[in-house]
């Protein structure tokens, strides 16, 4: 079995069901910001804010905001794997990619807590 | 392996459905990617002020934004349901070859079918 594929699960398999995990994360905070979107009549800030950031909002948002950065990171190391082949363009594509993850899940957390 | 024909044309070479879904469900994923930092900025200028939210949406009814915005809404469309095509496989769902293609065409037609519904609730 392949051992550490992306440096995140300990196995190609645990990376293939952190992918999934954080699908469904991500599918179900998608549907729930989409029926505020097509259900509020007013769409005022108000409401906005109030969807945001209570709790429930601000720990939901964030809470996709990390499982963002792990499905994006497998499957943006997938698709560089695939099809970079050049050694150093690859590396180095990778870690601009984990840089700005990182980025914004700090960037959502200043985002939701400011 | 080196004896045997190969043709590369790309624009000769016919796809298979399930090759064009899968490609669509990549290429849909970079374009997510790429719209992160965009959606977090937005995110930032609503829940900031209510003047950064009003202005933010002025900006979102200029027609090209519109336009983009609509793009960004059904390539997420896209991923999501290519995404539950997978999950759904990888239960064990739909896992012959003919049930694949059908899927695959189940999954395009209902992409462009919300990418249709967006733009209406867009206009």
């Amino acid at each position: 079995m392949l051992k550490t594929a992306t440096g995140l699960g300990r196995s190609g398999l645990q990376d293939w069901l952190w992918q999934r995990v954080s699908a469904v994360i991500i599918g179900f905070y998608t549907l729930y910001v989409l029926q505020f979107w097509w259900l509020s009549s007013t769409h005022s800030y108000e409401s906005w804010l109030s969807f945001f950031t209570s709790s429930f909002g601000k720990i939901f948002t964030l809470t996709t905001i990390v499982a963002i950065a792990v499905h994006a990171w497998i499957g943006m190391w997938t698709i560089t794997t695939d099809y970079i082949k050049c050694l150093a363009i690859r590396l180095s594509a990778q870690l601009c990619i984990i840089f700005s993850l990182f980025f914004y899940i700090g960037w959502g957390i200043v985002i939701l807590w400011h | 392996m080196n004896n045997r024909p190969m043709f590369l044309n790309l624009l000769q070479i016919s796809f298979p459905i399930t090759a064009i879904a899968s490609i669509l469900h990549r290429l849909s994923g970079i374009l997510i990617f790429l719209l992160l930092p965009f959606l977090l900025y937005a995110l930032q200028l609503t829940v900031s002020s209510e003047q950064s939210f009003q202005s933010l949406q002025k900006f979102l009814s200029i027609n090209w934004v519109k336009f983009t915005l609509w793009g960004s809404l059904s390539a997420i469309c896209y991923h999501l349901l290519a995404g539950i095509r997978h999950i759904l496989m990888d239960i064990g769902l739909g896992e012959s070859k003919c049930m694949a293609k059908i899927s695959a065409a189940i999954t395009i037609l209902f992409s462009i079918l919300l990418a249709v519904l967006i733009g209406y609730k867009l206009c």
